[in-house]
């Protein structure tokens, strides 16, 4: 298995790296990318087939491409690209229900690896600090991308059942950043001035964008079945993470917080849901103790790590970098023993 | 100098060996050696002994000192620190939470703490409290006071109710003093991780209760902290708060208030909501914080923390332990107030 790979929603980055990692082994023999827009990434192997994932002429696709794993990344966390929610849950949930119908109707299929959120665990402050694979969200119904995912989740678990010949693992990705992923976070984090939530300080836990995909990866080339946590070791407070990248910040008070969201969208500065306001009030963290003990991956980076080199990439750099405050430091150290010196020989004199 | 002299017997002065350094006028120095190097104790350079180096100051401050402070500003400043998955902010509590809670613990509250040596200085267990007082001050006493007097300064992570997580300030300070929701999950996480962890099994119904029914214990939940106790096989250690019935008198509580703020109830005490801001001023009354024996868990089968029978049995052992402990230290208090 994981010879014949065929990937949904190729236009996105992360989908293209995928397709990159995979061309560059020797062993699988074929790749094809479906999506109604082109990859952006230049990919040299790569078959691109543009097709929307609704349509049943996917099943063609699957028959005559003869692939024998489906990595289904066509789920879109922001309705900012296609046109309002509506759209963006029609793509989401009606989009995998079609591919998985399709999938279910291809015997060459063998394997499905779909991209999930840690999102569905929903964050409040009923939740526990750490969530593992069983736990389901219990402080709100999950809604917007979360909610979309969860149910996207529930069609897959349901192909599973009717083919259990098949292998089918679902991979609930952290936060992604890196210097070359676009998300409302990475946005959020690039505002000059970061608006949060007076008097709340949210865990944040994030997963570098090469970590992801070397998870995707392993998990098309590899056979691991079951539902995983990926998220990177190391937690870090919103706080915390503005001042390593040198971010002034503003507190909001939380009744304030869903106008200045949708202000911040109407100026489409951040596209922010509901779901993701409520990670920037409580955050979220989860357990990625069984991606290392049976999957056998540990991220190569660590939630601070992984910010680190989103931080580097920012053209505009925060102002106060750690070097600067060093700086700063050492002046202030040297100013005051120059000072309290003066003062001594004044007193003695 | 003089009292090196002075222990030196004549008689004894062939017999000691002494010092082989040569002193600054270029003649032997004649002390008698101490230690295997055969050097005096000036000779030696012995902390304390012979003259320090002049510390350096900054007007009335230690250079040292100061140079620490900075260093953990620049730290706070560029978020370099590090946090666990709790969001537990060691260098936050240890240098700056735990001064201020010092100031009530030690000063105000006075707190004589007993039978410390109960609490293991290593490895899980679990602390088990009466919890009173209107607010939960008698938490915060308990996880800064056994930080500060235990021998082994360990931190207590407690469990505490979602209100606290959903309020502003509180919720952001709980979680960074190490403390998370009371739920299986995250206490069975924290146990299993060899932490101390500290839990008020009355919950809302101990720390909200009337004046009138101060130190009677109140109903101890389902047991779902002996469950977690035995699952884990950590010790149980009872412990018995007095002091804390007496800061916050309630007299009666308004429960179209408490609904209106979405409280689980409204106090009403002799000073609040009368006085304002004044009134939230606790009363200044001794407190007595008794750590009892522990109640070993790991003679009992894996699955014991499903035997519901042993379950109720212990929580009435761990409920009768406390209230005893009460009752014995409330005896023995003079006043309420010193």
């Amino acid at each position: 298995m994981g010879r014949r790979v065929l990937i949904t929603g190729i236009a996105g980055h992360l989908a293209g790296m995928l397709a990159r990692r995979l061309e560059r082994d020797p062993d699988v023999e074929y790749v094809v990318g479906v999506d109604v827009d082109e990859p952006r990434l230049d990919l040299e192997r790569l078959e691109f087939v543009r097709a929307d994932i609704r349509n049943p002429l996917v099943v063609k696709v699957l028959q005559t491409t003869e692939v024998d794993t489906v990595v289904h990344l066509n789920l879109l966390a922001t309705p900012a690209g296609v046109g309002g929610r509506s759209q963006m849950k029609e793509i989401n949930v009606i989009g995998t229900m079609q591919l998985l119908a399709a999938c279910q109707r291809a015997e060459v299929v063998r394997k499905l690896v779909m991209k999930s959120t840690t999102a569905v665990y929903g964050a409040g402050a009923k939740d526990p600090a750490v969530f593992t694979e069983q736990m389901s969200a219990r402080s709100e119904p999950p809604s917007g991308y979360a909610k979309d995912s969860l149910e996207a989740e529930g069609y897959a678990r349901g192909f599973a059942r009717r083919r259990p010949d098949a292998a089918l693992t679902i991979l609930r990705f952290a936060n992604f950043i890196g210097p070359n992923i676009h998300s409302s976070l990475t946005r959020y984090f690039s505002l000059p001035v970061v608006p949060t939530p007076l008097g709340f300080d949210p865990r944040l836990q994030l997963l570098h964008e090469d970590d992801a995909v070397e998870a995707l990866y392993r998990a098309v080339r590899e056979d691991h079945p079951g539902t995983y946590n990926v998220a990177a070791d190391g937690v870090l407070y919103l706080s915390q993470a503005l001042r390593v990248l040198g971010r002034p910040s503003i507190p909001i008070l939380l009744p304030l917080a869903l106008p200045v969201g949708s202000a911040l969208r109407r100026f489409g500065l951040v596209d922010f849901s509901t779901d993701q306001l409520r990670l920037l009030v409580y955050g979220r963290v989860a357990d990625n103790g069984l991606l290392e003990e049976r999957f056998g991956f540990r991220p190569e980076r660590t939630t601070r790590e992984a910010l680190e080199d989103f931080a580097a990439s920012l053209k505009v750099r925060g102002r106060i970098t750690p070097d600067r405050v060093a700086e700063w430091e050492r002046d202030l150290y040297a100013f005051l023993r120059r000072k309290g010196q003066e003062r001594f020989e004044k007193a003695k004199g | 100098m003089s009292r090196v002299a002075q222990v030196i017997p004549i008689g004894a002065k062939q017999a000691d060996p002494r010092c082989t350094a040569t002193t600054a006028s270029g003649a032997r120095c004649r002390n008698r050696a101490i230690g295997d190097e055969g050097l005096c104790r000036v000779h030696l350079g012995r902390p304390g002994q012979g003259k320090p180096p002049p510390r350096e100051k900054i007007g009335p401050f230690d250079a040292e000192a100061v140079e620490e402070l900075l260093a953990f500003l620049r730290r706070r400043f560029t978020g370099d620190y590090e946090i666990d998955v709790f969001g537990f902010d060691r260098e936050l509590t240890e240098k700056v939470l735990a001064p201020l809670a010092r100031l009530l613990h030690h000063d105000y509250f006075r707190v004589d703490w007993r039978g410390l040596e109960q609490v293991p200085s290593e490895g899980s267990a679990l602390l088990v409290a009466n919890h009173a007082g209107t607010v939960p001050m008698d938490a915060v006493i308990m996880k800064f006071g056994l930080l500060d007097e235990h021998p082994a300064h360990r931190h207590v992570r407690l469990l505490a109710a979602d209100l606290a997580f959903r309020m502003p300030f509180v919720g952001e300070l709980a979680r960074k003093s190490g403390n998370t929701l009371a739920t299986e999950a995250d206490a069975l996480r924290l146990l299993t991780a060899g932490e101390l962890l500290g839990v008020f099994p009355e919950g809302y119904k101990g720390v909200g209760k009337r004046f009138k029914d101060r130190y009677r214990l109140q109903r101890f939940g389902r047991g779902g902290f002996i469950e977690l106790a035995l699952h884990a096989k950590a010790p149980i250690v009872p412990v018995a708060i007095v002091g804390s019935e007496e800061i916050y008198p309630m007299l009666s509580q308004a429960k179209p208030l408490a609904r209106i703020f979405n409280l689980p109830y409204f106090p009403i005490t002799p000073t609040f909501p009368w006085l304002g801001p004044l009134g939230a001023i606790p009363l200044p009354s001794k407190w007595v914080i008794e750590f009892g024996e522990p109640i070993r868990t790991d003679e009992y089968p894996d699955d014991a923390w499903q035997d519901a029978l042993l379950v109720f049995e212990l929580t009435d052992r761990v409920r009768d332990e406390i209230q005893q402990m009460l009752y014995r230290n409330l005896m023995h208090r003079r006043s309420v107030f010193w």
